[in-house]
């Protein structure tokens, strides 16, 4: 096997990329059925604090649906998930607490489209976190900065390019100010030209010591930035390494064959 | 690509960038759009003689009978019995008062012009987006100006002489009754709508229940049983103004019909709203004020608007229960001895039909405005 080509060509910083052993997210024994369907099965998982880690498999194999479960989007139904220190039960103030702390990223954006890009980015900070407006305003122009956008903070997102409303859904999760961020495949519903503005800000987001969960399929921004991949398929965590050995000594077939499939 | 053909001698490959050129020039004016869309051939020539003529044989005697030939002023009704092939506005002319105001009497009749005034200030500066204050607008619409109008048009408050609902009437009573019935419906809709998307067990069967029942009913039946049964049911004493009964019927009508309006707008704002919405943290009450419902409202204008239409046409049927509004004013002047001759209920009808229409057309241009300029977040 081989590794992937990285997918920018910037140089890492790694520096602040460090993991802690506190334990960020926990997930113990969880499973979840939409009716009959057994989508996760049994998924043990701990993610420490600073880790960056990137979740492939085939589709359908309840990669998102891990994800959207750690923020309560979608509920599981037996095991336990603790994030943060919170468990996610029944309790609606434990769910929107694990909420503000984690942000997340998803394929589609889900910028409001009524509200400016501006607005998009500090509803949360003054809704959530009560601060006052013109700080809102400072913190989300801080980060539009941050991702390269900071021209477009009056305009409505349906003027912006599809990468660009993903740098700015990536603006609005950090305006939170998160501990976790999420990413539900961030780059597959963009154009191939614009897939790398959007993983140099994931890469630039890594370098600053994010603790990140990535289900993608940019196998080349695996091998940059993330300390742990895991290989999902058919609802279990079937293989999970660190990149290189993951690329290039897969142990499982159904890893192989994936690999195989993706990498050319 | 070493064995594919050299593009250098290929036809369709283009060898040099074409540069921009202008649209093609675009033909304006009114001959050349009449010979596009009227004259474009022998039978588009032949199809559009035949409306003009069948338009001709209708608007010519319609004009005659409502403008030209028409009797604009006389003192009795002897002119108009006189002529009863054109219509009579004199007859119109010297009922206004009633038309608009009912039975209000004469001397109280400047409460009436202030609570149309105070319906302006309200209504207007709300409508126009650029106008500030939109929050107090609101709660000025929906709550001040109705508690204020009650004051002033019942009286007995403020040395006001009280003034039967009873005597309450014409193109006044029919906007009370729709102004109440649209401010009522439109937020107890949106409650009603999102009682019914409710995860909550006894919230949503509630909804469900008040929505399905109140819409399979017609409103007459409503306003029968609110005006007629309800009293059967309490307790001899407590006694509802027939008009408030009236009020609560048309409100509850409309909100079912709102929340169903409501209903269709919610469920088309993507699902991907919502969870971008939860996943920063907000909680039900924001997300659905601040992300859901501006987008829901915006989808099913519309909607709400032909919603509103309706129910301001529907508000003559207040009559069921012995309350006056506009058609219900004008028919009843038709039996004036003084007015009553063969061209009167033509005419009565026709200015009710025309204030109807120009109340109900003005709302649909402005919803038509409002669409357009709620739109902008979806332009590219």
């Amino acid at each position: 096997m081989t590794l992937p080509d990285a997918a920018t060509d910037q140089k890492i910083d790694t520096s602040k990329m460090r993991v802690s052993d506190e334990v960020a997210v926990d997930l113990i024994g969880v499973n979840k059925w939409y009716a009959e369907f057994h989508v996760l099965k049994d998924i043990n998982l701990r993610v420490l604090k600073g880790e960056r880690i990137v979740i492939a498999g085939p589709s359908g194999s309840g990669k998102s649906t891990m994800i959207r479960c750690i923020n309560a989007l979608e509920e599981h139904q037996k095991g336990k998930i603790i994030v943060d220190g919170i468990e996610l039960t029944n309790d609606l103030k434990k769910v929107d607490e694990v909420r503000r702390e984690v942000g997340m990223v998803f394929q589609h954006f889900n910028l409001f489209p009524h509200l400016t890009i501006l607005q998009n980015c500090t509803l949360g900070p003054i809704w959530v976190r009560k601060m006052p407006k013109a700080k809102a305003e400072e913190v989300a122009m801080h980060y539009l900065e941050r991702v390269k956008i900071p021209e477009q903070a009056n305009k409505y997102p349906g003027q912006l390019s599809g990468g660009q409303q993903q740098r700015v859904a990536i603006a609005r999760s950090l305006c939170m100010n998160p501990h976790i961020m999420l990413f539900d495949e961030p780059t597959s519903a963009l154009d191939p030209e614009m897939v790398k503005e959007v993983l140099e800000v994931m890469i630039g987001l890594a370098e600053s010591g994010m603790t990140m969960l990535c289900v993608t399929h940019e196998m080349g921004f695996a091998r940059q930035v993330a300390n742990r991949v895991i290989f999902m398929d058919q609802g279990q965590i079937i293989e999970q390494n660190e990149p290189e050995e993951f690329f290039l000594h897969p142990r499982h077939e159904r890893t192989k064959l994936f690999l195989s499939q993706i990498l050319h | 690509m070493s064995d594919m053909q050299s593009q250098d001698n290929l036809f369709f490959v283009r060898q040099e960038m074409v540069a921009e050129s202008p649209p093609p020039v675009r033909v304006r004016g009114v001959w050349p759009w009449m010979r596009a869309n009227l004259f474009g051939s022998v039978f588009d020539t032949i199809l559009t003689i035949v409306g003009v003529v069948l338009g001709l044989l209708i608007i010519v005697p319609l004009a005659q009978w409502g403008i030209f030939g028409a009797i604009w002023d006389a003192p009795t009704r002897d002119t108009c019995a006189a002529n009863p092939d054109v219509a009579c506005w004199a007859f119109v002319k010297a009922n206004m008062g009633q038309f608009i105001y009912g039975r209000y009497p004469d001397p109280e009749r400047w409460r009436v012009n202030v609570f149309f005034l105070l319906m302006a200030l309200t209504v207007i500066p709300l409508a126009i987006p650029s106008a500030p204050f939109k929050r107090f607008n609101l709660i000025a619409a929906i709550i001040i100006f109705p508690l204020v109008s009650s004051f002033l048009l019942v009286g007995g408050v403020l040395g006001l002489p009280e003034v039967d609902t009873q005597v309450w009437g014409g193109l006044f009573l029919t906007l009370v009754v729709s102004y109440v019935g649209m401010a009522a419906s439109l937020p107890f809709g949106i409650l009603l709508a999102l009682g019914r998307r409710s995860k909550m067990p006894i919230v949503h069967y509630l909804c469900v229940a008040i929505i399905e029942i109140c819409r399979g009913i017609p409103l007459i039946t409503v306003l029968f049983m609110a005006g007629i049964l309800l009293p059967l049911f309490l307790p001899t004493g407590v006694n509802f103004d027939k008009l408030l009964r009236a009020l609560f019927g048309v409100s509850l009508f409309a909100s079912c019909y709102m929340a169903e309006v409501v209903r269709g707008g919610l469920q088309a704002v993507p699902k991907g709203q919502y969870e971008g919405a939860k996943s920063l943290g907000l909680n039900y009450w924001t997300m659905t004020r601040l992300i859901i419902l501006p987008q829901a409202i915006t989808i099913v204008i519309p909607g709400i608007v032909n919603t509103f239409i309706g129910l301001f046409k529907d508000t003559s049927l207040v009559y069921i229960i012995a309350i006056f509004e506009l058609l219900s004013t004008v028919r009843n002047s038709f039996t004036d001895p003084n007015w009553s001759t063969p061209s009167t209920p033509a005419s009565g009808l026709t200015f009710a039909a025309l204030v109807f229409w120009v109340f109900c057309f003005t709302m649909s241009r402005y919803s038509k405005f409002t669409e357009d300029r709620l739109r902008v977040g979806y332009k590219r």
